[in-house]
């Protein structure tokens, strides 16, 4: 277990009255790609702003490496941030630009040189140090915006949505991009995000946040396989969410009928949420299934086909490389540790919203 | 298209009758004596040394006038960019209010003020304080231009700083820029496209005055659009006024591309 770098200690923010954050606990671990993930309005923009220095909290502590930085303005702080919107100086060449962080701490000129070489073949932009930043495309002013950042050596790399404005090619290479550089570097990056996509392929850790909390902290694979409440399970992935009653240990009964599962610890006869992927769903022969049902609809999706089963006035979503025709009769099969149970929300943020990428 | 063109037709006729004409008529007449024939005297009269002086004064008095308008206006125009919406409109109001008023009237208004015996002299003598006696010098002038063209200046710099990125400036702070250093290399750079509009609008009004250098100057300073002014009225002669109006044209022209050449965005040609 690596140490523990940035600890964020019970911060509270709110912008007019309104609060956005709400008594946040998080640390970060060196060498880590943690992102921050969750609708617009969750709060993980501005915990990343508090990182940086552009916001400071109305209450609570920003730890790093041991130090209490709350109060430090930004140009205090070993961190560096590559905005949304790229934030280059305009009226400076892509070399100027690189090298801004650089002049202000007073390095040598060939020290500058050399720095500005290696960050521009890092971000394969060689060559690029006499144009100017509006000559640029999108994705070349976001490499050169991480370029300026890194420069610097931060012991942390912040990142505000910086994909958010390419478009889907040029992110999805940029993701692995991100990734290289991350190993290359061996920094830790923050990140933030709506893309549940982006998060999956990128990190080491997600936390999911909606309504300034935090809904989980985990691996991709734990997020994903092992949502803890509706809201995580319905904002990563597409997922069946259905009301539930857990009998007894490894026993639950969903839509009136017992299922097996794994889950322990829920007591007897509780209501809980089950939570089942489409792609966990087996369509079967009637006489093999646990619950029969009609397909209702069908839809090609490229690499898999996207089916609705109707069964117990339940509209299953199913997921497979198989294509059952509309109007089949079909059994419906779950391997138990494929069933997901979760606790019923207990309080609004924890409730699934249906936001769907 | 055709359509479009025709909408034009309303402007372009004003701009002929109004603009065109009455400019080639200038250049007519400052090419040419009172018989007619063509002559480059009335250009060459900016040469003598009342007119050199004329026009010397004007220079200054408008260079000092735009310069104060800078300093006064920039401040403000950050502390503008940097209040929300509400509360910034308020105050651009306060700023504006005055512009709706007419500038002959506004003036006037002033000469009363600085009179010997005006308003604020008589509250000085009540209050038995040296009185304040500047009525018919360069600095009521000067004065007077800047209350004048002060929100000329504000307004272009206050709407470059508005459209000026929150985050650019934030990475400039980010990169390790303390915030003299973020104004300097980052912000004032980035508003250069409103300071040169400023100047611009400052510098070429008050360049050409007569009217408050006329008010509150007591007609005893002369700057060079009170020359012309008199060569129109009082000499009636239209060709030494018009020679000497080409002269101004061309200096304001000059001064123009010169300050011109620093702005980049093209911005700054809001006159």
């Amino acid at each position: 277990m690596k140490d523990k770098l940035i600890d964020l200690v019970n911060i509270t923010k709110s912008f007019d009255g309104q609060t956005v954050l709400d008594e946040l606990n998080l640390y970060i671990r060196e060498n880590e790609f943690l992102t921050l993930l969750g609708p617009s309005g969750c709060g993980k923009t501005t915990t990343l702003r508090i990182l940086g220095g552009f916001e400071t909290p109305d209450s609570g502590q920003v730890i790093f490496n041991g130090e209490d930085i709350t109060k430090l303005p930004p140009n205090k702080r070993q961190l560096n941030t590559v905005f949304q919107k790229y934030a280059l100086f305009s009226h400076m060449s892509i070399a100027e630009n690189i090298a801004f962080g650089l002049k202000i701490k007073g390095k040598s000129k060939t020290y500058i040189q050399d720095k500005i070489k290696y960050a521009l073949k890092l971000v394969n932009l060689e060559g690029f140090e006499d144009r100017s930043p509006d000559s640029l495309s999108g994705g070349q002013q976001q490499r050169i915006a991480i370029a300026r950042a890194i420069v610097n050596e931060p012991k942390v790399l912040l990142l505000d949505e910086p994909l958010g404005a390419l478009d889907l090619k040029l992110r999805q290479d940029m993701q692995y991009e991100l990734i290289r550089l991350k190993n290359e570097l061996g920094i830790t990056f923050i990140y933030v995000t709506h893309d549940q996509e982006e998060a999956l392929t990128m990190s080491d850790t997600i936390v999911v946040m909606n309504q300034g909390y935090i809904q989980q902290i985990g691996t991709p694979e734990k997020i994903y396989n092992e949502p803890e409440n509706a809201f995580v399970a319905d904002f990563i992935g597409d997922s069946n969410i259905i009301p539930s009653l857990m009998v007894e240990d490894k026993l639950v009964k969903i839509l009136g009928v017992p299922f097996k599962c794994v889950d322990t610890g829920f007591g007897k006869n509780k209501p809980v949420d089950v939570v089942i992927r489409p792609e966990d769903i087996d369509l079967v022969s009637p006489a093999d299934g646990t619950m029969t049902g009609i397909v209702t609809h069908l839809i090609f999706k490229g690499v898999h086909y996207e089916m609705e089963v109707t069964a117990n006035n339940f509209e299953w979503l199913v997921h497979s490389t198989d294509m059952v025709p509309v109007g089949t009769e079909v059994g419906i099969k779950v391997d138990p540790f494929d069933i997901q149970i979760m606790n019923k929300p207990v309080s609004e943020d924890e409730e699934a919203v249906g936001v769907e990428e | 298209m055709k359509n479009k063109k025709l909408l034009a037709g309303p402007y372009l006729f004003w701009s002929v009758a109004f603009v065109v004409i009455p400019l080639l008529m200038i250049v007519y007449y400052g090419l040419t004596d009172t018989s007619g024939a063509f002559t480059w005297d009335n250009i060459a009269k900016i040469t003598t040394p009342e007119n050199l002086k004329a026009l010397g004064i004007a220079v200054l008095l408008s260079v000092v006038s735009t310069v104060i308008c800078l300093l006064l206006a920039y401040p403000l125009a950050m502390i503008l960019s940097a209040k929300s919406v509400s509360q910034s409109s308020f105050i651009v109001l306060i700023f504006i209010l005055p512009m709706w008023m007419n500038f002959l009237l506004r003036t006037l208004a002033w000469q009363t003020l600085l009179e010997k015996t005006g308003v604020i002299n008589s509250i000085l003598n009540v209050l038995h304080l040296p009185s304040l006696d500047i009525i018919n010098t360069p600095y009521a002038i000067i004065l007077g231009m800047v209350y004048n063209f002060l929100p000329f200046m504000v307004l272009p710099i206050y709407n470059v700083l508005i459209k000026l990125d929150r985050d650019v400036i934030n990475a400039a702070r980010d990169l390790g820029a303390n915030s003299r250093t973020t104004f300097f290399k980052i912000i004032l750079p980035l508003s250069m496209p409103g300071i040169i509009s400023g100047i611009t609008m400052v510098f070429v009004p008050a360049l050409t005055t007569f009217v408050i250098s006329d008010l509150l100057g007591g007609g005893k300073i002369l700057m060079i659009g009170n020359v012309i002014e008199q060569a129109f009225k009082q000499g009636s002669n239209w060709n030494v006024g018009s020679g000497l109006s080409l002269v101004l044209m061309i200096f304001i022209i000059a001064s123009m591309a010169v300050v011109a050449k620093y702005d980049k965005d093209g911005e700054g040609t809001a006159f």
